[in-house]
């Protein structure tokens, strides 16, 4: 499955990155650490967090992540988005909150 | 091959920066993914330890047939307790630090863990040295 089909399914906002919205998802990684998601998300995971600074999107990139989620309806910075637009890494956006936007994508990607 | 870096105690928008210019140059010598993505996750923790902690900082890293060698040298606090510091969870990050998802205290245990050496020396009050080393072929560890 890549970025572009679960946009509608899941009624995501594409915020920027648009360029890397054909990227594979491999599955999911939730967390609001930095060094967390540096240490154990995995290449091609959708990393869903609440933050909306830019340096989510240089720890995006170095691991090589498919998109980010951020949720709540956060609005990044125009940092964030400028540097995701450089990095491709589709940022994308939802009004749910954490456990219900994981767990849609859940089903989601479990459907495959 | 040889870079040096420098580093601004406190740019945060900068931070890892070093470590994707890294990421590109390992990219560009085809150096095994599973190798370099470990050398990137150490590097960047070791970067955003300057940032965070310490006031001014270098980084160098010296490239070669066999293996990645990172020094990264601070003028800072430097650590009192290496031991202390090594656990994952312990952080003296401000509250704004951590708020921003850094802080997590598993800065230094990601790069224990993604490095083959680590080796900390710190003088309190004058700054910080970390080593770190890389083997290129996987299986060489
Ligand atoms: N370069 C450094 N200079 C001074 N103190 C440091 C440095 N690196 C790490 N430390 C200390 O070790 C602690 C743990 O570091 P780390 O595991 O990277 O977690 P974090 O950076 O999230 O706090 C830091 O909170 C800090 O007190
Ligand atoms: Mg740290």
């Amino acid at each position: 499955m890549k970025i572009t089909d679960i946009i509608k399914p899941l009624d995501l906002k594409v915020i920027s990155g648009h360029n890397g919205l054909s990227n594979e998802i491999s599955g999911g990684y939730v967390s609001d650490l930095l060094s967390d998601v540096m240490g154990y998300a995995k290449e091609g995971e959708i990393w869903i967090t609440l933050q909306t600074h830019q340096n989510i999107i240089a720890v995006a990139s170095l691991k090589d992540v498919s998109a980010i989620i951020i949720v709540k309806g956060a609005v990044p910075e125009t940092d964030t988005i400028v540097k995701s637009n450089i990095e491709n890494i589709p940022v994308l956006s939802t009004d749910l909150d954490t456990f219900n936007i994981t767990g849609c994508l859940f089903e989601l990607l479990k459907m495959e | 091959m040889q870079f040096r870096h420098k580093i601004a105690g406190g740019d945060f928008a900068k931070a890892g920066n070093v470590a994707s210019s890294l990421k590109k140059v390992l990219r560009q010598l085809n150096i095994d993914h599973t190798v370099s993505k470990r050398i990137v996750i150490a590097l960047y923790e070791g970067e955003v330890n300057v940032v965070a902690h310490a006031y001014s900082g270098v980084i160098e890293v010296e490239i070669d047939e066999e293996k990645v060698k990172i020094n990264i040298t601070d003028k800072g606090p430097g650590i009192i307790d290496i031991e202390k510091a090594m656990k994952e969870g312990y952080s003296t990050a401000t509250s704004q630090v951590r708020e921003m998802g850094f802080g997590a205290g598993m800065g230094l245990s990601n790069m224990k863990k993604n490095s083959d050496l680590m080796k900390i020396s710190s003088v309190p009050g004058e700054g910080t040295i970390v080593e770190l080393l890389n083997y290129i072929r996987p299986d060489a560890r």
